[in-house]
C-alpha cells in the first residue's frame, strides 16, 4: 500500500460547466495549490481526480483518454497508459495505486470541487 | 581479370526461374558484399513465371508474369546474351558476344529444352514448342491466321494438356496425341487417366491415346504444316502443331566442356549442387542431375538454388532430392499424384474409389499390411491432397476407403482422416520440410499465435504457400482463436472498421460505437477511430468537436508529450534541406522560450520543454517564418530522409534531395495506421539509409528503384525491391497506391513491414495489386491520394486562426496562462532539461 497524495487543507474551487467538453479533461488549480483533472462524461456526470500521474510525477492526467472498461468509466494516463477508475481513482492495472478523488457538486452550470473524498481512505490503507 | 581479390565473381548462366531465385537468394544473404554477380540470359527478357506460362492466354501479359526484378545495382544482367562455351581450366565463359568472362564460381541454370520427336515434317512452319513466352507469342500469331478449326498437340502429359487448353482459349478445337495408353501417364494410372479423358473430352479436347505420330503432313505448295498422320492411319487436319512431348536437360555447355553428366543427361551434381569433378561449377534447376535424376518441377529447383547459395556463403545445406508429388488444375480439372502413386513398392496394395456421379477418382497405395500409406492419385477432386500427402510413410489414421470418401457437408474430412489424425511426424510444409510436430510446438510454447508468427519461427509457408490453409487450420485446431477484435468495444479489426467507416459515412465515434461497437471506448479504439476518420475526411481538423477527445497523447495537442508533462516542437524540414535564415528563426525561438535543442535522427530539429500554454506562441513564430507542422506527434508521414545526391555528390546519378522534398510535401499530413518514413538516396551507396524506411528510393542511371517495408525500431527490417528503373511519374503513382492500400488495409499500429509480411503472397502479391492492378483498384487508390493532397492544410496554422481550438492550449481552465507550478527544470550542458522526476511511487519492482 502506498500513500499517493493527500490534500492538506480543505478548500472549494468553482469553474463553469461550459468550460468542459465531453470526454476531454481539463486541469483545475485549487486554492491550496493542488490540481485536479476534471472530466465531463457523455452521460453528463462530472468526475475529478488528482492531476499528477503517480507513475511519472507529471501533471498530465487531464490529457488522458476517457473511456470505459467493462462499463466502468475510466481515464488512461497519457504517459504510461495505466487505466484509472474515474469513480474511485483506483488504478485498474496496478491495484495498489490510486489517485485522489475530489468531491464534485454541479449546480446552475457551476462545478464545485473540494477536498479529495478518498484522502482518508488512502491514508489509512484500506 | 578485374575482380578484386576479396570480391568473388559469380557468373550465372540462364535467367529462368531457378537462376533468378539463386541470384535473389545470394544478393539477399550476402550482406558483406563478398560476391558480384553476372547473369547471362539467352532470352531477351528478364525471368518470368514459367509455371504460370499458360495464363498468358488467359489475359496475363509479360508484365504480370515477370518475376520480382533483381537488384540491378548489384547484379549485371545481360539480356539476350548467352553462354557459347565454357573453359573450366581457365575459369572463363565465352559469351555469344565473343567476350571471355572470367568467373570464380560458375552456376549453370540453363533449364531444359523441349524434346521434339524426329518425325518427318517436325520442323515445318506451323510446328511449335511450348516453353517460352516467345513460343506462346508465335502460337498466338499463328492461331490468328489459321483457317482450320483444329489444332494438334503431340504429347498428353502435363505440358500437353496445358498446351491443349491454350489452343482452346485461342478458339481452336485441340486434338491431343499420346503414345501411352492414357493421359498423364507419369502422374496417374489407367483409372485416373480414363476419368481425365472423359472430363477433358467434355471440354472440347479430343484425346488420341496409344497413338504414335508418324509424320507431320505438309502442304505441297507452301511447305507449311497441314496436319498429322497417326500410326493407325488417322489424319487430323490442322495448321498448328504443338510439340509437348517432354523436356531434356539443356546440358550442351557442360557436355562440350567435358563435365560429368547423368546417365540420362543433366549436369551431375552432389547434394551440395556442386558439379562432380569441378568444385567451381554448380548446377541448379532442371539442368542438374542428382544421383542420375533430373527434376522437372520448380520447387526442387528452388531448393537447389538455396542450397548452392548457402554453400557459397560457407554453409552446409544439402539438397536431399525431392519427391515428385504434384497437384494441379488442368483445364479446370483437379489432378494430384503423390508418393508411390503407381504402387511400385513390392507387395503394395491399392484401394480405389471411382465415383462416376461425383466425377471423382481416388486411389491410395498402401503397404502389404494395409497399415502404411505409400502414395496416391486423385482426379476430379483433389481437395484431400493437403491431408493425404503428409501422411505418406505414416500409419494410416483410418480405413483407406474412409480417407477417400467425400467430405462431410461442413468441409471436414470423414472418418477421422482430418488434420487431427496426422501424426506429429507428418510434413505439413514440404517446401521447408516442417512437420506438424514442429508447428504444434511453436504454437504450444507461445512463440507463434498466427500465420505470420509460424512463418517467422518455422519458415513453414514461406515457399510455394500451398500449406498456408493447413497452417490456419492447425492454429484454429489448437484453439488459438485468432480474435480480430480491436478491443472490448469493437469486435472487428482495424481493417474492417476502416471499411465500415468508409461505407457507412459515419463521422463520429459515438455513432460508430452505438452502431458497431459498445461502451465509451478506450485508449486503443479511440485513437484508431481518430486515425481512420483523419485518413477518410482529410478536410476536417483533428481537434474539432468530439474528435478532439479521441486523439492520443501527442495528437491531442499537436506536440509530443515528454516525461515531465512538457512538449516538444518539431517543424517540418522537408528532405532535411534548410536555409541559414530558417535555422536562425529556430535558434531565436529556442532562445526566447528556453527550449532544449537537438538534431533528431530524422534530419530535422526538435525543440523540447515547451509548456502547453506556450505552444501557440511558439508555433506562431514558426509559421510566420514559413514553417509547418512536422507531424512528429502523429501516426502520419514523418520525414523523407535524403542524401545530398547528384547536385553535389560526385557519385550521385539523380537529384535525391529534390525527390525527397517533393515526396515529403506530397504526403505531409497523411495519417496512417502507424508512422510512415521515407528515404531517397542519390546512388547505390545509399547514404540516406532509404532501405531502412517504409518506402525507400535509390537512384539508378535509368530512374529510380523503389523499396518498400523497411524500418528501424524494435525489429529492424530492410525494405524489399518493388519496382526498378521507374520514372519519377511512375514512381509517384505507385507510391500513392502503396500508401493508400496500406492505410486502407493495415492493422492498428502495424508498420508497412509487418503489413506486407502478413499478406498472403507478400511483396509479390503487393506488386500484383499496385503495379499490375490485379484487383482493379489502382485508380481509386490514386484518387484517394489526390483527395488528401488537395485537402492538405497545415494543422498548426489552422489552430492559430481559431479561438475555439486555441482554448485547448490552456494550463488550467481557471488560470489559462499560469505556468504549471508542478513542472520544473534544471540545467545540463548549458541547456534546460526536466528536473529529476519525482514520481509519487517507486517504479522499481515491488
Ligand atoms: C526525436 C527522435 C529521437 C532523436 O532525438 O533523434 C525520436 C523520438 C521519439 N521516438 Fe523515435 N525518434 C526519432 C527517430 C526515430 C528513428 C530514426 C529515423 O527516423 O531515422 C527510429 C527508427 C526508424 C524507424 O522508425 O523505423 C525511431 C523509432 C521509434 C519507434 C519504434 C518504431 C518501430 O517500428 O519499432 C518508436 C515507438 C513507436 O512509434 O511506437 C518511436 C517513438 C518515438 C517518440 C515519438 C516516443 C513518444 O511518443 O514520445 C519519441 C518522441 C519524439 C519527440 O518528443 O519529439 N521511435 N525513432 C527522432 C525524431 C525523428 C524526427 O525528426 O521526427
Ligand atoms: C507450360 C509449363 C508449365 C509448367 N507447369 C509447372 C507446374 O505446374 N509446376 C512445376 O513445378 N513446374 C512446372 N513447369 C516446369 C517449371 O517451369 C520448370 O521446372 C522451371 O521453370 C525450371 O527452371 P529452370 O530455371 O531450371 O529452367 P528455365 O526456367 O527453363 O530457365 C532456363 C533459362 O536458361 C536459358 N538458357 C539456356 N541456355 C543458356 C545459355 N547457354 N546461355 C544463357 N542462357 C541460357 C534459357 O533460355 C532459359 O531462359 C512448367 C513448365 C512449363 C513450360
Ligand atoms: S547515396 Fe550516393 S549520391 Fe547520395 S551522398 Fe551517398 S554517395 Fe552521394
Ligand atoms: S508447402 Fe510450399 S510453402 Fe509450405
Amino acid at each position: 500500500m502506498k500513500v499517493i497524495e493527500v490534500a492538506r487543507a480543505s478548500s472549494v474551487t468553482a469553474i463553469p460547466l461550459a468550460a468542459l467538453s465531453p470526454e476531454q479533461g481539463a486541469a483545475v488549480l485549487l486554492r491550496d495549490g493542488t490540481q485536479a483533472a476534471v472530466f465531463l462524461l457523455h452521460d453528463g456526470s462530472v468526475h475529478a481526480l488528482g492531476n499528477i500521474d503517480p507513475f511519472y510525477g507529471a501533471p498530465v492526467m487531464c490529457h488522458g483518454i476517457v473511456g470505459d472498461r467493462s462499463g466502468v468509466p475510466t481515464v488512461a494516463s497519457p504517459l504510461g497508459k495505466q487505466v484509472f477508475c474515474l469513480r474511485t481513482g483506483r488504478c485498474l492495472d496496478s491495484p495498489d495505486v490510486a489517485l485522489p478523488v475530489f468531491r464534485v457538486a454541479v449546480r446552475d452550470g457551476v462545478i464545485r470541487l473540494s477536498t479529495p473524498g478518498n484522502a482518508r481512505e488512502i491514508a489509512m490503507g484500506t | 581479370m578485374n575482380a578484386r581479390s576479396d570480391v568473388a565473381h559469380v557468373v550465372v548462366v540462364g535467367h529462368g526461374m531457378v537462376g533468378h531465385r539463386f541470384v535473389e537468394a545470394l544478393t539477399a544473404r550476402d550482406d558483406g558484399g563478398r560476391f558480384k554477380v553476372t547473369v547471362l540470359s539467352a532470352e531477351a527478357r528478364p525471368a518470368y513465371d514459367r509455371v504460370a506460362l499458360s495464363s498468358f492466354f488467359d489475359g496475363a501479359d509479360e508484365a504480370a508474369l515477370r518475376l520480382p526484378p533483381l537488384d540491378r545495382s548489384r547484379v549485371d544482367l545481360r539480356l539476350g546474351v548467352s553462354a557459347r562455351s565454357l573453359d573450366p581450366a581457365r575459369q572463363v565463359v565465352i559469351t555469344s558476344d565473343g567476350e571471355s568472362l572470367p568467373y570464380d564460381e560458375l552456376v549453370l541454370a540453363t533449364g531444359s529444352y523441349p524434346f521434339v520427336p524426329p518425325v518427318p515434317g517436325h520442323d515445318a512452319p506451323g510446328c511449335f514448342v511450348y516453353r517460352t513466352l516467345d513460343d506462346l507469342e508465335a502460337i498466338r500469331t499463328a492461331a490468328a491466321g489459321t483457317t482450320r478449326p483444329a489444332g494438334v498437340v503431340i504429347g498428353g502429359g502435363l505440358l500437353g494438356l496445358e498446351a491443349a487448353n491454350a489452343l482452346r482459349l485461342l478458339g481452336l478445337a485441340p486434338h491431343v496425341v499420346e503414345l501411352a495408353p492414357h493421359l498423364m501417364a507419369v502422374q496417374v494410372d489407367e483409372g485416373g487417366g480414363a476419368l481425365l479423358a472423359r472430363l477433358v473430352t467434355g471440354l472440347g479436347v479430343t484425346p488420341h491415346c496409344g497413338s504414335a505420330t508418324v509424320r507431320v503432313v505438309t502442304d505441297a505448295d507452301t511447305g507449311r504444316a497441314a496436319g498429322v498422320e497417326l500410326a493407325d492411319g488417322t489424319q487430323v487436319n490442322a495448321e498448328i502443331v504443338v510439340f509437348a512431348a517432354g523436356v531434356r536437360p539443356r546440358d550442351q555447355l557442360a557436355r562440350a566442356a567435358g563435365l560429368a553428366l547423368g546417365p540420362r543427361g543433366g549436369v551431375a551434381v552432389d547434394e551440395s549442387c556442386r558439379s562432380l569433378g569441378d568444385s567451381h561449377i554448380w548446377a541448379v534447376g532442371e539442368v542438374a542431375a542428382l544421383d542420375g535424376q533430373v527434376f522437372g518441377l520448380v520447387a526442387p529447383g528452388y531448393a537447389m538454388a538455396e542450397t548452392a547459395v548457402d554453400r557459397l556463403l560457407g554453409g552446409a545445406a544439402t539438397f536431399p532430392g525431392a519427391d515428385r508429388s504434384t497437384k494441379l488444375k488442368l483445364l479446370g480439372v483437379d489432378v494430384a499424384s503423390f508418393g508411390d502413386a503407381h504402387g511400385r513398392t513390392p507387395g503394395a496394395l491399392s484401394v480405389v474409389l471411382n465415383d462416376p456421379v461425383r466425377q471423382a477418382y481416388g486411389k491410395l497405395v498402401v503397404s502389404d499390411d494395409a497399415r502404411t500409406l505409400l502414395g496416391g492419385i486423385l482426379v476430379g477432386d483433389a481437395s484431400r491432397y493437403a491431408l493425404l500427402r503428409p501422411l505418406v510413410g505414416s500409419p494410416l489414421p483410418a480405413d483407406p476407403a474412409a480417407l477417400l470418401a467425400p467430405e462431410g457437408a461442413d468441409g471436414t474430412v470423414g472418418a477421422g482422416g482430418g488434420l487431427a489424425a496426422l501424426p506429429d511426424s507428418a510434413q505439413i510444409c514440404s517446401c521447408n520440410a516442417v512437420t506438424k510436430g514442429t508447428l504444434l510446438a511453436a504454437i504450444g510454447d507461445g512463440s507463434a499465435s498466427d500465420v505470420p508468427g509460424l512463418k517467422a519461427c518455422t519458415r513453414a509457408g514461406t515457399g510455394c504457400g500451398s500449406c498456408m490453409p493447413t497452417l490456419k487450420q492447425l492454429l484454429a485446431a489448437a484453439g488459438v482463436a485468432q480474435s480480430k477484435a480491436l478491443c472490448e468495444h469493437f469486435p472487428v479489426s482495424r481493417t474492417e472498421l476502416f471499411e465500415i467507416v468508409a461505407v457507412t459515412g459515419i463521422r463520429t465515434f459515438s455513432e460508430l460505437a452505438t452502431s458497431h461497437g459498445r461502451g465509451r471506448g478506450c485508449d486503443i479504439c479511440k485513437p484508431a477511430v481518430a486515425s481512420i476518420l483523419a485518413s477518410l475526411h482529410t478536410a476536417d481538423h483533428i481537434l474539432d468537436g468530439e474528435r478532439g477527445a479521441l486523439q492520443d497523447t501527442n495528437d491531442r495537442h499537436l506536440a509530443n508529450m515528454q516525461r515531465n508533462g512538457t512538449y516538444s516542437v518539431v517543424p517540418r524540414i522537408p528532405g532535411g534541406e534548410i536555409t541559414p535564415a530558417k535555422l536562425r528563426v529556430i535558434a531565436e525561438v529556442a532562445e526566447e522560450f528556453g527550449l532544449y535543442t537537438k538534431i533528431t535522427g530524422g534530419q530535422r530539429i526538435d525543440l523540447f520543454g515547451a509548456r502547453l500554454e506556450e505552444l501557440p506562441a511558439i508555433w506562431r513564430r514558426l509559421t510566420d517564418a514559413g514553417f509547418e507542422s512536422g507531424h512528429a506527434y502523429g501516426k502520419a508521414l514523418r520525414t523523407v530522409k535524403s542524401c545530398v545526391g547528384s547536385t553535389w555528390c560526385r557519385y550521385g546519378v539523380q537529384d535525391s534531395v529534390g525527390l525527397a522534398i517533393e515526396l515529403e510535401l506530397r504526403y505531409r499530413g497523411l495519417r496512417s495506421p502507424h508512422k510512415l518514413k521515407g528515404g531517397v538516396s542519390g546512388c547505390a551507396r545509399e547514404c540516406a539509409e532509404a532501405r531502412a524506411k517504409d518506402f525507400g528510393i535509390i537512384a539508378t542511371e535509368a530512374g529510380w528503384n523503389l523499396y518498400v517495408g523497411g524500418n528501424g525500431g524494435f525489429r529492424p527490417r530492410h525494405a524489399e525491391l518493388l519496382v526498378s528503373d521507374v520514372s519519377t511519374r511512375e514512381l509517384i503513382a505507385i507510391l500513392d497506391r502503396f500508401l493508400m492500400l496500406y492505410i486502407r488495409t493495415a492493422d492498428r499500429l502495424q508498420r508497412t513491414a509487418a503489413w506486407i509480411e502478413a499478406m498472403d503472397g507478400g511483396v509479390s502479391h503487393l506488386r500484383d495489386v499496385i503495379v499490375g492492378d490485379s484487383l482493379g483498384i489502382c485508380a481509386s487508390l490514386e484518387e484517394a491520394m489526390a483527395g488528401h493532397i488537395a485537402n492538405y492544410r497545415d494543422e498548426w496554422r489552422a489552430v492559430l486562426n481559431d479561438p475555439e481550438r486555441l482554448a485547448k492550449f490552456a494550463s488550467f481552465v481557471n488560470a489559462p496562462d499560469l505556468p504549471d507550478p508542478a513542472i520544473s527544470f534544471t540545467v545540463e550542458r548549458d541547456q534546460r532539461v526536466p528536473a529529476p522526476a519525482r514520481p509519487l511511487l517507486p517504479l522499481e519492482p515491488r
